[in-house]
């Protein structure tokens, strides 16, 4: 068994004096894919921002090789480059050309030109030809898949997706899983918030269904999918399967 | 090839603007008809209407109004520099810049607060006066002291307005990609913030350009200070009309391209 | 009728007990009284504490005298402030003299009406210990190389910039307060007054003032001089210009300058 990429114990998040993960324990390793799945408002989005730090956890240990990033006052600028994020709404910088949203972090964090990198990127996710563009010249497929080539510009080892397919017109969706599928094969290790049902069960190693701030069922995607245990989540997948 | 409802609309439109035109006309009609007809229009119009008083005076205050322009000019940088550094100042969140937080709401709320013109007394007649020697005492100097400080408290609080009106989230994107603080700010914050801005700013210049007359009180002859002359030699006020002609020429056009900014900066983002 | 009743008036005037307003009735804004205005505030030595109903100081003492020859009691006579700007503007005034130093141009006099001048104003040079010590003398030679003020609503800056043409170009105050102000600060060396304001600023408004000399005002081409102001066309014009002959010739014009004006003598003359 190799040591976990990822390992999260006990993790306890609150929000004022609600509590929205009530101790977590989830462990990923390298090269798998876990998604978790859930209704609005179990956690998912919360627990990914924890994963990298971005929200700081109040108790608990979040392990990413081997070294707790939750601790308090830890330094997280170093590690942030390991672990890329991207998000439901793109975040893309609304002033700079989707080649310079992708090129900057490479400039000022790893002091690289890293254009012939940047551009064979752009290439593989077959933006070639928008490198110039603003975001606002592009459809939302487009641009989530400038802020998905935008993070792994940082050659981070883990990635974290949240809901990024979300905000997308049905028809764009395929486009940007593609890119999801491409890196599966690249072996990256990765954990996504998802609504994608159908796309969950054909690809990833670990589904964990989360249901008012715990995982309250993980397992293989046929095993979950096929033979749910808890009640709760036979009625979240009647409802999502419909 | 029309269809019905680009017929209907075009009509709508000639319709709407031959009101428009008939209503403005008889405005001015009535303006230019009635006002000469009241009895003291005469006396107005030989104390501010003069044309022979307006063509002499004229070149000399635009002359005068090259002081204007240039105590602007040289104004604007030094405001936007020091407008920003004190946003900056303001916003900075880590506890050992606490003073500097500290220092740059104090800013603010003491040369907002104070008038422009207590300012430029205060600076160009009181600084001078603890013995600077020539030409360090110039009330050029410390006239656009006054205006640099009043206006910089003024800028630092719409870049603020600005720097805050950007959203979490795209702060939370540039952490995640490693970017420290500081070129969160300088790449990602501050561009749009200050794009942001530029219609409230552009009305901040038009505010300043008619606020360096202000300078005319500890000194310099710019073009309110030449009319005020002229006032006082001819004993007749169209100097001030050939005067405000004249910034008019400049803040007309300035104020409409504010104005035509903040329409596209609106559009933009609904 | 009208040389009648001048004639009237002088006869009068020289017998020194005719009824009140016998040149003036029916002319001021309100009969029976003369409304003089003066500066807000008014100045020494033209009115002393700002008080001109207690006819001290130059300019009260002279308009009481015009009153009186007009035929005006002293309580015939009631005072109101107005603005240099308020004296010019066009509409009804609410004086019917105004007497603030007033210098009379030709320019001004289109738009208001000026009386005879009541005082010839020679100007002068203020300056402070410290530029005189620098070396700064009363010569033209001396003066051009001085850094000028004056207030705007003077006849002061055309005499600057025509008769001493300084080599750099003036600085212009709104008043005397200002003038100090940057005098004090070192931003101007010179500033030019009538002489009796010159004097009354050095000596008590500055610390370090002094007047360094003055203008001949009998060798000047338009000499200053100060007249009352009345609105255009006043057709109270004549009756003052004819109290004002009397006062001169009677002396007692120059007799209430030699009072309130007498610190002028001592000054050198600018060559």
């Amino acid at each position: 068994m190799p040591e976990p990429r990822l390992a999260l114990r006990g993790v306890k998040k609150s929000f004022g004096d609600v509590e929205v993960l009530h101790g977590i324990d989830l462990a990923v390793n390298p090269g798998e894919m876990v998604c978790l799945i859930g209704a609005s408002g179990s956690g998912k989005s919360t627990l990914l921002r924890c994963m990298n730090g971005l929200e700081p956890v109040d108790d608990g240990e979040v392990r990413l090789d081997g070294v707790d990033i939750a601790e308090p006052g830890f330094d997280l600028a170093p590690i942030r480059q390991k672990i890329g994020i991207v998000f439901q709404s793109f975040n893309l910088f609304p002033h700079m050309t989707a080649y310079d949203n992708v090129a900057l972090a490479p400039r000022r964090v790893l002091a690289e030109d890293a254009r012939t990198r940047i551009e064979a990127l752009f290439e593989r996710f077959g933006l070639a030809a928008h490198m110039g563009k603003y975001p606002d010249q592009l459809s939302g497929g487009q641009q989530q898949r400038v802020a998905v080539i935008r993070a792994l510009a940082m050659r981070p080892q883990t990635m974290l997706f949240d809901e990024i397919t979300s905000a997308l017109d049905p028809e764009l969706v395929d486009e940007v899983l593609d890119v999801l599928r491409s890196l599966r094969d690249d072996g990256m290790t990765m954990v996504l918030a998802t609504h994608e049902m159908g796309f969950a069960r054909e690809l990833a190693d670990r589904i964990c269904f989360m249901d008012k701030g715990v995982i309250a069922e993980e397992g293989a995607p046929d095993l979950i999918f096929s033979t749910p245990q808890r009640e709760r989540t036979k009625q979240f997948l009647a409802s999502v399967l419909r | 090839m029309t269809t019905r409802r680009a017929a209907y609309e075009a009509r709508q439109r000639r319709r709407a603007n031959l009101l428009a035109g008939g209503s403005t006309a008889v405005v001015l009609i009535l303006l230019i008809v009635l006002v000469p007809l009241a009895p003291g229009w005469e006396g107005v119009q030989a104390s501010f209407f003069n044309a022979e008083i307006f063509a002499r005076t004229f070149p000399d205050l635009l002359s005068a109004f090259l002081i204007n322009i240039a105590i602007f000019a040289w104004s604007v940088p030094l405001i936007a520099a020091l407008g920003l550094a004190i946003a900056l100042a303001r916003g900075a969140r880590a506890p050992v810049l606490f003073p500097l937080r500290i220092f740059g709401a104090i800013y603010v709320d003491l040369f907002r607060g104070i008038p422009v013109v207590l300012l430029v007394y205060l600076v160009g007649f009181g600084i001078p006066g603890l013995g600077l020697p020539r030409p360090w005492n110039s009330p050029y100097i410390w006239g656009t002291v006054a205006l640099v400080l009043t206006y910089s408290a003024y800028v630092a609080e719409v870049l603020r307005s600005g720097i805050e009106s950007i959203h979490e989230s795209q702060r939370n994107a540039a952490v995640c990609l490693g970017l420290s603080e500081r070129d969160t700010m300088r790449y990602v914050v501050l561009p749009q913030a200050i794009r942001r801005v530029v219609p409230a700013n552009m009305n901040m210049l038009v505010a300043l350009q008619k606020d360096v007359a202000l300078l005319s009180f500890i000194g310099p002859v710019e073009i309110l200070r030449q009319a005020g002359i002229f006032k006082s030699l001819l004993a007749n006020f169209t100097p001030y009309v050939a005067a405000a002609v004249i910034f008019l020429c400049v803040t007309v056009p300035a104020t409409r391209y504010a104005d035509y900014l903040m329409n596209r900066d609106r559009n933009a983002r609904t | 009728m009208k040389t009648f009743l001048t004639a009237t008036l002088l006869t009068l005037t020289a017998s020194g007990a005719f009824a009140a307003g016998h040149c003036s009735a029916g002319k001021t804004l309100t009969e029976g009284t003369l409304t003089i205005a003066t500066g807000n505030p008014a100045y020494y030595p033209w009115v002393i504490d700002d008080a001109p109903e207690a006819k001290q100081g130059f300019e009260a003492a002279v308009a009481y005298a015009i009153a009186a020859e007009m035929g005006f009691a002293d309580n015939a006579v009631t005072w109101v402030r107005t603005s240099f700007d308020e004296a010019i503007q066009p509409g009804a005034k609410n004086f019917d003299l105004n007497m603030q130093q007033f210098s009379i141009t030709a320019d001004r006099d289109r738009v208001v009406d000026f009386s005879a001048p009541y005082y010839t104003a020679p100007q002068a040079v203020m300056t402070t210990v410290e530029a005189v010590d620098a070396g700064a003398k009363p010569t033209m030679e001396s003066l051009k190389a001085m850094k000028w003020g004056v207030v705007a609503s003077t006849t002061a800056l055309p005499v600057v910039t025509e008769t001493i043409q300084p080599t750099q170009s003036p600085l212009v105050y709104d008043d005397n307060a200002n003038i100090t102000a940057a005098m004090q600060a070192g931003q101007i060396d010179a500033a030019l007054f009538d002489l009796p304001t010159a004097l009354f600023t050095a000596a008590v408004l500055m610390d370090n003032g002094v007047v360094l000399g003055q203008f001949d005002a009998s060798a000047a081409e338009s000499p200053d001089q100060f007249g009352a102001l009345m609105p255009e066309g006043s057709a109270l014009k004549e009756c003052v210009d004819e109290a004002l002959a009397a006062l001169t010739a009677s002396g007692e014009l120059a007799a209430i300058e030699a009072e309130w004006l007498q610190a002028a003598v001592g000054v050198p003359l600018i060559k």
